[in-house]
């Protein structure tokens, strides 16, 4: 269990940096579309901001912002929303991930539509890899919180 | 059998070299993969999708079976790691 820091600094810094790190996520998923980035990338510099957080300022005050059961749920919706925008093309009358025919209910031509479609996709991944990021980063930092555990293995 | 398994492995190792030398040249235009999909991915790829990148495009369009099957399995590794390492937890409740 990661303790808040006693240094002021360490914590004042991360309170900077943890807003910018989240727009430059955003960004890298946004502009995956003309710029090196994407869903993968994005999701863990998203994560990262949240990994920060927990280091300076301890787990608990983390987890009022992102808890282990949010985490889960987000990763699953992740998964979801890529697999769902498969499944809406699929509904719409084209193959499995054909993103073409969303144009239909978005009211865009062809190319447009699998441009939006990319962008459906890469927003799931990259909420399902911060989210699993996020997980795996509440699951080995909890682990130790057993004190008979760790008296035992001494 | 020490040294039998090593010979095992130079033998291997040694025939996995021999079948490489007939692979195509690092980036050689010629070779198949660069004479089929990639120019038609490359020129079509802002007309298909309306996208300046083409890693994106092949990424998530594409070859978005390959990018959904990567997504599943980040997933269920962090699921997995969640099983492995709840599991310490439950045992701390006792």
């Amino acid at each position: 269990m990661i303790q808040e820091s006693d240094d002021v600094i360490v914590k004042a810094v991360a309170r900077l940096l943890v807003p910018f790190i989240v727009v430059y996520a955003l960004y890298v998923v946004m502009h995956g579309h003309y710029s090196p980035g994407g869903g993968f990338q994005g999701g863990v510099i998203l994560a990262a901001s949240f990994v920060l957080l927990g280091v300076s300022h301890g787990l608990e005050k983390t987890r009022r912002r992102m808890s282990e059961k949010a985490a889960r749920v987000v990763s699953s919706i992740g998964v979801l929303l890529y697999g769902g925008i498969g499944a809406l093309c699929l509904i719409l009358g084209g193959n499995y991930l054909d993103y073409a025919k969303l144009g239909k209910i978005l009211r865009v031509t062809p190319a447009e539509a699998r441009s939006l479609g990319i962008l459906g996709v890469e927003i799931g991944v990259a909420l399902a890899v911060m989210a699993v990021m996020c997980t795996v980063f509440f699951a080995i930092f909890t682990a130790e919180e057993s004190p008979e555990d760790y008296r035992s293995v001494e | 059998m020490k040294i039998l398994s090593l010979i095992a492995g130079v033998l291997m190792g040694a025939a996995l070299i021999y079948g490489s030398l007939d692979m195509p040249k690092w980036g050689d235009p010629h070779s198949p993969a660069s004479t089929h999909v990639s120019p038609y991915y490359l020129q079509h790829s802002i007309e298909h999708a309306a996208t300046p990148n083409v890693v994106t495009t092949v990424l998530a369009d594409y070859r978005g079976y390959d990018t959904l099957g990567e997504t599943t399995v980040v997933f269920t590794a962090g699921m997995a790691c969640l099983l492995l390492l709840g599991k310490r937890r439950k045992r701390q409740g006792k």
